[in-house]
């Protein structure tokens, strides 16, 4: 009851200032367009998002006052902090460069470029980099076990951690960096793969049925549909397991095995957009014209609708994209996906998932497992800043 | 009308609007002026980019995404909607100024019955109550010469015809008793027979209510009816402005009588068709049906080698069926196509590469008939390729040529997506890609009614020099006349799927005329500023347009 009454009280004087704040504009800026039409909620949520801001500035200085206890609290909110700021800033430098530098077309493209998609372009070159070159860049082998297990994050002697070893070592001493670098070659080079596959399917089904029609289009659609009932992970979990029985001793076959299972399940989502974005092309009347030219059905699907379907689809290989890793990492997560002594990020969760419990007296343990998680979010994230100023770009073409 | 001049009721002043493209503002109005009195009605015309909408627009004080009010002054009744605030602008917009859009069909909200719509505004302004303004609506409805105005409002927009929807959302613009209404081309979507209802009832409620009306269209004809007070814009920018009858009778600027001539272009009649000659094209009792729903009933009709047969009626008559049984998509339940004298395949799978070839189609809308991601070679180039085996230099040669020959430089456009190009220039590309095949007859399905009168006059002369050079017959589907008039040789007049009359064109402009014939041809505005009120006195209200329509069939059913 006294949170309620707090939190109305609370609402009221957010409004009052907010009304206040609308008022003093109108008289400062002598009654501006602007602050003459702003609504009351605006004027709201500018006070709000004030005081929030205000929060976060205090709640930064306390990640980085001299009691470690209070220190430690606040101290994954001050990282956060800290790597907004960070990549904020780096995107913005990449975006700059990107304007000065190369030819006419890619300055153009940069110059429309919001600073969330620049993020996005840069962190996905920085993965596509180290996943490439993962071989020259770790400092050690995946599968190298060293002297020392269970190095504390940082680099801090004072709390356990080592100056070799950047980011730690885990239980069994292997490099959580070099582990990490791997990781992006194994989990997003599989995950790319994948995704190219269920493309291929998806996508030239998808196109033969909204070119054909009639009783092929009911055939694969039902199909598809019958696929989609199924719970994609508990499916996949039960496909894998199918393939383990087979693969037998020969574990490597099993990363096959799980290439083919989730494109093959992700695929059932590509063919419902594909089929989707070919009917609207079917029905043109340059289809029409070319039908009528008698052309083949390999030149209607190839030369006609598929230049015409790139922007959706390219925005959907983006999402599927991240779909796909995430399912890659959930399955290596559970246990049945990227093989160990493979590094893999969703495995690398799992095994250090305990050291979590640490969060709260020493943070920098428990920032263990969250690298690799981080490591995840940050490409997710990424693709879809990436995919979300394509779709914008795509759509405010067409108008 | 004189005796108003006094009363000024809108002050446009140096408008300036920019539009936003490729992240520059670019001027789009470039200083307007434009002054309307009470109970006076001015029209707006200019071809597609003149910025005659934008301009209705901002009488409004409002621009589009992308646009801005870069300067000037809209002044309503001494309030400039420029610099108002946005609860001032709230409190004009829909009571005291209206807006009448193009597509009736899309402004509705099909979730909503019309009377709902009808009654938002006066209620949200407070001018009348719920019932009250039902009431009205009703009223208003009797009066736009809306059938069963006592239910029509209580359907859902998709429950009544174009026609209707077009006077019911003019009656929504009445229900607060506006001083001002724009309407942005409101018939420009519609057939004839149904324009010249919505005309005669707009002019009609606007002349009772003493509302203030800026009239916005391309047709010259249909403005002359509507508007006291013509103003032509070009590009922004005001060519000139007289009143309606001294516009039309003594043009000044050379823009304008350029206008004004593009509906004398005619061809000289061709010599009668020989009666042993076989036609290039026979419709032999064809009926086709969609599903179960017949939609061509046995029709037949020949169309012979030079000559352009233009194929007219409503939307519905089945004009476009016919084209669709002629090229194989829509294959006939009964009766056949002849080519030349020989039986087509009726499916266009069954027919080899050379029939196919022989028969071409331009269509009505050039933007969906190219392929956006083709370049303008690649789009010539394919049929040149796929029909005549030719690639490599000669493919090029021939597309060059073709080029060529519908007036567009090959150095230039070659290279181009079809985006590059304007409405007038895609259509020829259709031409050309059509001509690539180098076919006996080609189908035209609406080819100008989608451009501006200048750049159809353009189309015209085009295809009729194409014929001339290369023997081709043309088969012309069209709802407009004027283009009839200047292009055909040979008319057929379609209504519902049947052939209600044929013939050269010389008869069919001559009476007597088949009833459905000539209500087509009374119904087609004249640039005479008299022309509707003669047509209405000559037969009332009650025998023009869609409700002629009606009786006629009543009649025959009798």
């Amino acid at each position: 009851m006294k949170i309620l009454m707090v939190l109305i009280l609370a609402f009221g004087c957010i409004l009052a200032g907010g009304w206040i704040f609308r008022f003093l504009g109108r008289k400062v800026s002598g009654n501006k367009p602007y602050f003459r039409d702003m609504g009351l909620g605006v004027a709201f949520g500018y006070v709000f998002a004030a005081l929030a801001l205000a929060w976060l500035l205090w709640a930064y200085a306390q990640s980085h006052s001299n009691d470690p206890i209070t220190a430690n609290k606040f101290f994954f909110l001050g990282k956060a902090v800290e790597g907004f700021l960070l990549f904020s800033f780096a995107a913005w430098v990449f975006r700059f460069f990107g304007r000065k530098i190369g030819t006419s077309t890619s300055k153009r493209i940069f110059r429309s470029m919001p600073l969330t998609a620049s993020f996005g372009v840069l962190t996905i070159l920085v993965y596509a980099v180290v996943s490439i070159f993962a071989g020259w860049l770790a400092p050690y082998g995946q599968e190298e076990i060293l002297s020392s297990a269970n190095i504390v994050p940082g680099g801090n002697p004072n709390i356990g951690g080592s100056p070799e070893f950047p980011l730690g070592t885990d239980q069994i001493g292997r490099d959580i960096l070099s582990r990490l670098i791997y990781g992006a070659q194994n989990t997003v080079g599989i995950a790319f793969a994948t995704t190219c596959l269920a493309f291929f399917l998806g996508g030239t089904l998808g196109f033969l049925a909204a070119t054909l029609q009639g009783w092929v289009d009911q055939f694969l659609s039902r199909g598809v549909d019958v696929l989609m009932a199924i719970p994609s992970l508990i499916f996949a979990l039960l496909l894998m397991t199918i393939a383990s029985a087979w693969a037998g001793s020969e574990q490597s076959l099993l990363t096959y095995y799980m290439i083919v299972i989730i494109a093959v399940i992700d695929s059932t989502r590509v063919f419902r957009l594909s089929r989707a974005v070919g009917l609207n092309i079917v029905v043109m009347d340059y289809i029409e014209a070319a039908k009528l030219r008698g052309e083949g059905l390999a030149y209607l699907i190839f030369r006609e609708i598929l230049p015409n379907a790139y922007a959706p689809l390219l925005a959907e290989f983006g999402l599927r994209f991240c779909f796909v890793f995430l399912t890659i990492a959930s399955l290596s997560f559970l246990g049945v996906g990227i093989q160990p002594p493979m590094a893999d990020w969703g495995t690398m969760v799992r095994d250090l998932a305990q050291f979590i419990n640490f969060a709260a007296f020493a943070p920098q343990v428990a920032s263990a497992p969250l690298l690799a998680a981080g490591a995840i979010a940050l490409l997710t994230v990424a693709v879809n800043f990436v995919v979300d100023w394509m779709l914008q770009k795509t759509s405010g073409l067409k108008e | 009308m004189v005796a108003q001049m006094a009363d000024t009721l809108l002050k446009i002043r140096e408008l300036k609007i920019d539009g936003r493209s490729d992240e520059t503002w670019t001027p789009i109005v470039k200083g307007i002026d434009l002054d309307l009195c009470k109970g006076e009605v001015l029209g707006l015309i200019g071809e597609s980019g003149a910025g005659k909408s934008t301009v209705g627009l901002a009488a409004m004080g409002f621009a589009r995404d992308g646009c801005r009010i870069s300067g000037g002054s809209v002044e309503f009744d001494g309030v400039d909607l420029v610099k108002a605030s946005a609860s001032i602008k709230r409190s004009f917009l829909g009571r005291r100024i209206a807006y009448v859009a193009q597509s009736a069909a899309a402004s509705f909200n099909p979730a909503h019955r019309l009377i709902n719509q009808h009654t938002e505004a006066p209620v949200h302004h407070g001018v009348m109550s719920r019932s009250e303004s039902e009431a009205d609506g009703i009223e208003l409805y009797r009066k736009l010469r809306l059938p069963h105005p006592e239910e029509i409002g209580f359907r859902y927009p998709h429950q009544v015809s174009g026609g209707q929807l077009q006077r019911a959302m003019t009656a929504m613009a009445m229900s607060c008793r506006p001083d001002l209404i724009i309407f942005d081309e409101p018939t420009t979507a519609l057939d004839v027979t149904t324009q010249i209802e919505v005309l005669a009832s707009i002019r009609k409620i606007v002349e009772e209510f003493n509302t203030a009306a800026i009239y916005i269209t391309h047709d010259l004809a249909v403005v002359a009816q509507m508007a006291d007070r013509i103003k032509v814009l070009l590009r922004g920018e005001e060519v000139e402005e007289a009143d309606t009858r001294e516009m039309l009778s003594n043009p000044k600027e050379d823009y304008t009588k350029s206008l004004w001539a593009v509906r004398s272009f005619e061809r000289a009649p061709k010599p009668a068709i020989q009666t042993s000659a076989v036609p290039i094209v026979a419709i032999k009792n064809v009926t086709a049906a969609y599903g179960k729903e017949a939609v061509l009933h046995d029709i037949s009709f020949d169309m012979h080698a030079g000559r352009t047969v233009a194929v007219v009626g409503e939307s519905g008559s089945g004009k476009s069926t016919v084209a669709r049984c002629i090229t194989g998509l829509l294959p006939p339940i009964q009766g056949q196509v002849e080519f030349d004298g020989v039986a087509l395949p009726r499916d266009y799978r069954k027919r080899d590469k050379s029939q196919l070839r022989q028969i071409q189609m331009i269509y009505q809308m050039a933007d969906t008939a190219l392929n956006p991601r083709k370049t303008i070679g690649e789009l010539i180039g394919r049929p040149v390729q796929f029909y005549l085996g030719l690639s490599g230099g000669d493919r090029r040669r021939r597309v060059e040529k073709l080029l060529e020959e519908i007036e567009l430089d090959p150095a230039q456009y070659y290279n181009r997506l079809p985006s590059e190009l304007s409405g007038g220039q895609k259509q020829r590309i259709g031409i050309a890609r059509a001509l690539a095949a180098e076919p006996k007859f080609i189908i035209c399905d609406e080819v100008t009614s989608a451009l501006d009168q200048l750049v159809a006059e353009g189309i015209l002369k085009l295809l009729a020099r194409l014929q001339d050079e290369l023997n081709l017959t043309y088969m012309f589907i069209t709802h407009d006349l004027a283009t009839v008039r200047s292009i055909a040789d040979d008319v057929v007049v379609m209504k519902e799927g049947r052939v209600v009359e044929k013939g050269y064109k010389e008869e069919m402009f001559r009476p007597p005329h088949h009833p459905y014939t000539d209500l087509l041809l009374s119904s087609v505005p004249e640039m005479d500023p008299d022309w509707l009120t003669n047509l209405l006195s000559d037969r009332g209200v009650d025998n023009i347009g869609g409700a002629a329509v009606d009786k006629m069939e009543n009649e025959s059913s009798d």
